[in-house]
């Protein structure tokens, strides 16, 4: 599989109707704006607790843009989508800049 | 509002605790922290929460088998452990060994941005995770206030805070968070809404030029504690808090009786001596003799193959064994043979409460049956305005209390203002003994009059008090006249 443009990963604990909004969320933006350029890892900390120390997860849910640089954070059910656009730096805010 | 009504039905007769181990704080508290409960520490910058708090995590692993969790948000895993390292705790040692797991929760204000509803369940997994890796009994968390920088959210951050700390109390966790002062509040963001059973205040003021920390038991729910600021060090071997405990008057009153190492004087003292474990006050212009007058008793002390404490605030340990080798006293005997001990500190090197604290920690390292204050002038004479007197008066009461014979000498000017210099302390000594200097022809003598020794029926008499080659004697006054 080759490397995805976007390399997004969700953090979730446990299948919490927060955690399936956000993944849904997610999807759901990257299908219309990123089709075939994402990939998505989704990390259940309830199963996986080890995994919240690397990226300082402290916030639930929190998206991390791994790639393309820099590092991005987001935190919510991505239900913001105007919001998530603008931190995926898809889309500018009127007064910000591209 | 109505207060909303909580009523568990659990009886709850005794409180229990969970022992901190760290020096004096168990005593104010009556045994320790409220076990299974989250106490608040809180204090400004630099006022020794962080310090605090692990110590709390310290002893729970070395000296009760409790392992704990440090949840650091302020500094790196790294850096505590070099800090700490410096204070003689070996973290990296108890990490190891699976007696503490430390975990740096970095939050940084504005490095994410917020798109939706959201909870802090992370913190909790985190959380959950070190208390099951180690099976933590202890957990801290330090300071649970940056949160409040990192997340805009405070409906949102509050109410996951009382579910933190409902969360602590669930799993039987005895926990520490800590908090920066605030301006009106006692922590910045008003941590003490949440922490209902135990809050514990530091504060760290420079006062004419001497830093000092002390530490109060704001609040301690169905249990009684110590209300007073209590003065603390930071020690080479952590926190050490002076508790001037008021025990009461518990002490078991001793018939024994203690030589006092001048023949004459014991005969004065109803033919018997001292009473063990009784406070005694000698009190004197200068060279009037009563810096020899404590020599004697130690040496009786140290005879008896007894431990004796000597807390010297004019001489050093040589020049007091000098200087009373000249009078027939070997105390470098009993230095050599460890009965005795002297400690030295310049009145003036640290402030009064730091002497009371390192008296005490002296005490209770030693444990004498003889403790010597020479002179407890000097101390008063630098912390009048801070109620330190009360606090002499306290040290000697906790010492009493513990059946320990102090004897302390107080340097007076002149005779008329006796009054005033000793009114704090003499109400509380058992034994008061008065020494002066006379003209008498064209010598000076020394002369001893007992004020007061309660419980026996002294000498009244003004006698005349000998220095020769083999120590102190007692004589009767020489030359005309009646003495005064």
């Amino acid at each position: 599989m080759k490397t995805a443009k976007y390399n997004l990963v969700l953090y979730v604990a446990g299948a919490t109707p927060r955690a399936v909004a956000a993944l849904e969320n997610l999807k759901s933006i990257c299908e219309e704006h990123l089709k075939g350029e994402y990939t998505i890892t989704v990390i259940d900390l309830v199963k996986n607790p080890k995994l919240a120390k690397g990226d300082q997860i402290v916030a639930i849910p929190t998206l991390v843009r791994k790639l393309p640089p820099p590092l991005k954070r987001m935190i919510g059910d991505l239900a913001d989508r105007e919001k998530v656009l603008v931190g995926l730096n898809l889309i500018s805010t009127k007064q910000g800049v591209v | 509002m109505p207060k909303p009504r909580i009523n568990s039905g659990k009886p709850n007769p005794q409180l229990a605790k969970c022992p901190t181990g760290i020096h004096g704080l168990d005593e104010i508290t009556l045994g320790g922290l409220p076990r299974g409960r989250t106490s608040l520490v809180c204090g400004a910058t630099g006022c020794g929460k962080t310090l605090l708090a692990m110590e709390f995590l310290y002893r729970g692993a070395t000296e009760f088998g409790e392992p704990g969790v440090f949840m650091s948000f302020e500094e790196r895993e790294k850096d505590l452990a070099e800090n700490f390292a410096s204070l003689g705790f070996d973290l990296d040692s108890l990490i190891k060994r699976d007696k503490l797991f430390v975990d740096f929760v970095r939050i940084e204000p504005g490095e994410h941005q917020e798109v939706g509803a959201y909870d802090l369940e992370g913190l909790f997994v985190r959380l959950g995770a070190a208390v099951d890796a180690v099976g933590a009994k202890r957990v801290v968390l330090d300071t649970i206030e940056a949160l409040f920088s990192g997340f805009k959210d405070e409906a949102m951050l509050r109410a996951e805070l009382r579910r933190l700390f409902n969360w602590l109390k669930d799993r039987g966790l005895t926990a520490i968070v800590t908090g920066e002062k605030g301006e009106k509040l006692l922590t910045r963001n008003g941590l003490e809404e949440y922490v209902a059973d135990c809050v514990i205040y530091l504060d760290h003021r420079t006062v004419e030029q001497v830093a000092t920390r002390r530490l109060k038991v704001i609040k301690y729910r169905g249990s009684m504690h110590g209300t007073n600021e209590f003065p603390f060090l930071v020690t080479a071997e952590g926190i050490s808090i002076f508790p001037m405990t008021s025990m009461g008057l518990t002490a078991g009153v001793s018939p024994r009786r203690l030589s006092s190492g001048i023949p004459g004087l014991d005969k004065m003292l109803a033919g018997k001596g001292y009473y063990q474990g009784s406070t005694i006050l000698v009190s004197g212009s200068a060279g009037s003799g009563k810096t020899s007058f404590g020599a004697h008793l130690a040496d009786s002390v140290c005879r008896a193959g007894r431990r004796a404490l000597y807390l010297a605030f004019e001489e050093s340990e040589p020049q007091l064994a000098r200087n009373m080798k000249s009078i027939g006293l070997d105390l470098q005997k009993w230095l050599d043979k460890g009965l005795l001990k002297v400690v030295s500190n310049r009145a003036s090197l640290c402030n009064l409460e730091m002497h009371l604290v390192l008296a005490h920690k002296a005490v209770k390292e030693f444990k004498p049956e003889l403790v010597i204050i020479d002179p407890i002038s000097t101390l008063s004479a630098h912390g009048d305005a801070y109620g330190a007197k009360e606090m002499l008066a306290r040290l000697l009461e906790s010492m009493k209390t513990s059946g320990i014979t102090v004897l302390a000498t107080d340097l007076t000017v002149m005779d008329e203002n006796m009054e005033s210099t000793e009114v704090g302390i003499s109400s509380i000594c058992d034994t008061w003994i008065r020494l002066s200097m006379e003209r008498q022809g064209h010598e000076r003598q020394r002369r001893i009059t007992i004020v007061k020794s309660r419980g026996m029926a002294h000498d009244y008499a003004t006698k005349e008090l000998l220095m020769t080659g083999k120590g102190m004697a007692i004589g009767d006054i020489r030359g005309n006249g009646e003495g005064k």
